[in-house]
């Protein structure tokens, strides 16, 4: 079994319109949406949902207002700011305490030196997780809590549902739509991954997120390709690109044209492929086999997943 | 005023919005900044081109156990919610990549054996464009945290008539840090299901936090008409349209500012500027 990554770095490059389209080439792929934090692929793909789970991904402190007697030590240890107080007034008794469920971290060092016992530091919900049925095959995906935190622990959640799908249902890839960036769950993402493709765009900004969001890959050693989207925009950019891909090392798996059908497939709840047979189809099929090609040479190599 | 620019989806046009309105504002004569809170892939000086005369690395505090001194009971290992200290049997192990800097195991630790020292995890530069002052974080590559550095580059915001904030995109912690403490948030979406999908988050994370908001849309005439329905049925007020212009794009693919590529565009900035300080002015009326 093969993990193929999809990134980009730069936001709204086509990451999605392409997962959405290599989805339903596929034929025999798991899909996992792993940006937890705005997905998209279900909007395609219209998913019926067969399991659905709650996701905690640590605990979160709240005072218990009974028990509190104002000593601000919580308000001492927090390296956050999550501790605030209010000066005691009209209709209360004394000085009181509260965390700001946003700014805290989730350390749990209030809870630890608090002398009353009054801070109950319990698992936080943080989200939701979903194995589902598509006309493309299963697909895992998740919805992070609004203004949550912890999105990297359920991103690997996602892909490790969607490994074990993927194990159970004797299918032979996982397709794994990420998020923009290089943080937290572009990071937890890639790990491991077999292959990582990068859509970029023919923008300063796109070069330039590529150049960052490639040194990550190169860090955690995922082989890469990418290809540039909207390629026809700044046709000298683009080249300029694949000159910069190739003496980076990155192979180029291909352009795809800008083409508004791209939003009308969109707005059909179709892929690119589904909706439109030739022009910027052409140009997704093409890529497809040429990441299938690499997905299938032998120097990629599952790492820590052979069987 | 403190106007943050967000939105659920990436690529939107946050980045173009921030630019080209602290420029815009500049140009009216009042005082400016700019802050790249895109610490992950910041963008905004690829337009600005600002003269960077500042750099200020970003650290975090991570432990570092005096073995000597260490009794091997476990406190430190127990108290760390993020598996960043371990104690095993004789041995206790720092993983100083999953640190968030709490401080907690050198506090629980009975016997001082854990000092803490700084980890640097990026950078903040500080420079000038123009009229514009400016600011950017940079998160080094292969780390995960990106808010500390966040943190860092409203800590270092100047005081200026107009502070205008590029939010990284989505809806989680970054996005928060970002925007926390703003007057007002920007919301750019563009009218598409993956734009309406995300804005939807988007606003349910700024009324979350409780911040008067407004929507920009971009490129307003491709897509479907379902993102001007949605603020209109929640009441949400569109400050702003920006046409599908292949002008603008290309003038973006090379890394201008739109108000200049494309000079009609001032117009739409200052009607912008203009629709956001009547949103603010009952506000600041407001306070004592």
């Amino acid at each position: 079994m093969k993990e193929l990554v999809i990134i980009s770095g730069k936001g709204g490059t086509g990451k999605t319109s392409i997962v959405a389209a290599f989805a339903t080439l596929a034929e025999n792929a798991v899909l996992a949406d792993c940006d937890v934090d705005a997905a998209d692929l279900h909007l395609v793909l219209d998913p019926t949902i067969v399991k659905r789970e709650t996701f905690s991904g640590g605990s979160q402190a709240r005072i218990m207002p009974e028990r509190c007697t104002a000593c601000g030590k919580c308000a001492e240890v927090c390296r956050f700011d999550a501790v605030s107080s209010r000066e005691a007034d009209e209709g209360q008794r004394e000085k009181a305490y509260r965390i700001d469920p946003i700014a805290c971290e989730g350390c749990g060092v209030c809870a630890w030196f608090c002398p009353e016992e009054a801070i109950e530091f319990a698992p936080a919900i943080n989200g939701e997780w979903f194995v589902s049925e598509t006309r493309a095959g299963p697909m895992v995906h998740a919805k992070l809590g609004i203004a949550e935190e912890n999105s990297g622990k359920l991103v690997s959640l996602v892909r490790e549902r969607a490994r074990e799908t993927a194990k159970s249902r004797a299918r032979d890839l996982v397709l794994i739509d990420g998020s923009p960036g290089i943080g937290c769950p572009v990071i937890a993402s890639i790990t491991g991954a077999d292959l990582a493709l990068v859509v970029t765009e023919p923008t300063l900004s796109g070069r330039h997120d590529l150049e960052r969001v490639s040194d990550l890959t190169r860090h955690f050693r995922v082989e890469t390709l990418i290809c540039i989207n909207k390629w026809d925009i700044n046709e000298n950019l683009t080249l300029n690109i694949e000159a910069l891909a190739r003496r980076r090392g990155l192979k180029v798996a291909g352009r795809v044209r800008y083409d508004r059908a791209i939003t009308e497939a969109q707005i059909r709840m179709q892929s690119i492929t589904e909706y439109a047979t030739d022009g910027v189809t052409a140009d997704v099929r093409q890529l497809w086999a040429n990441v299938l090609e690499t997905l299938r040479s032998p120097n990629v190599t599952a790492t820590g997943t052979t069987n | 005023m403190r106007i943050a620019i967000a939105s659920g989806k990436g690529g939107t046009g946050k980045t173009t919005l921030a630019t080209n309105l602290a420029v815009a504002v500049s140009r009216q004569g009042r005082s400016a900044a700019y802050l790249d809170c895109d610490v992950e892939e910041p963008n905004g000086h690829l337009f600005l081109k600002p003269a960077l005369a500042e750099r200020t690395p970003v650290a975090i505090p991570v432990p570092r156990v005096i073995e000597q001194a260490c009794e091997q009971c476990g406190q430190c290992g127990a108290i760390c919610q993020y598996s960043a200290i371990v104690c095993l049997g004789q041995k206790v192990l720092v993983y100083p990549e999953l640190c968030h800097g709490c401080g907690g195991c050198a506090l629980a630790c009975p016997c001082q054996a854990i000092i803490e020292v700084p980890r640097e995890i990026g950078v903040v530069e500080r420079g000038q464009a123009g009229p514009v002052q400016f600011v950017h974080g940079l998160l080094n590559v292969g780390e995960a945290q990106s808010p500390p550095v966040i943190k860092a580059v409203r800590a270092a915001a100047p005081d200026v008539d107009w502070l205008v904030i590029d939010a990284p995109p989505g809806t989680s912690c970054p996005v928060i840090t970002a925007v926390l403490n703003s007057d007002f948030v920007v919301l750019v979406t563009e009218p598409t299901p993956f734009g309406l999908n995300d804005l939807i988050l988007a606003v349910e994370t700024v009324r979350q936090l409780e911040l008067p908001f407004g929507v920009v849309i971009n490129r307003a005439d491709v897509g479907d008409g379902r993102v001007v329905d949605y603020c209109a049925a929640e009441q949400i007020p569109v400050l702003l349209e920006i046409p599908d212009d292949r002008r603008i794009a290309e003038a973006y693919s090379r890394g201008e500012l739109v108000i200049d590529a494309v000079p009609e565009t001032q117009a739409a900035f200052e009607q912008l500027q203009a629709r956001l300080e009547e949103s603010l002015l009952p506000h600041r009326t407001g306070e004592p």
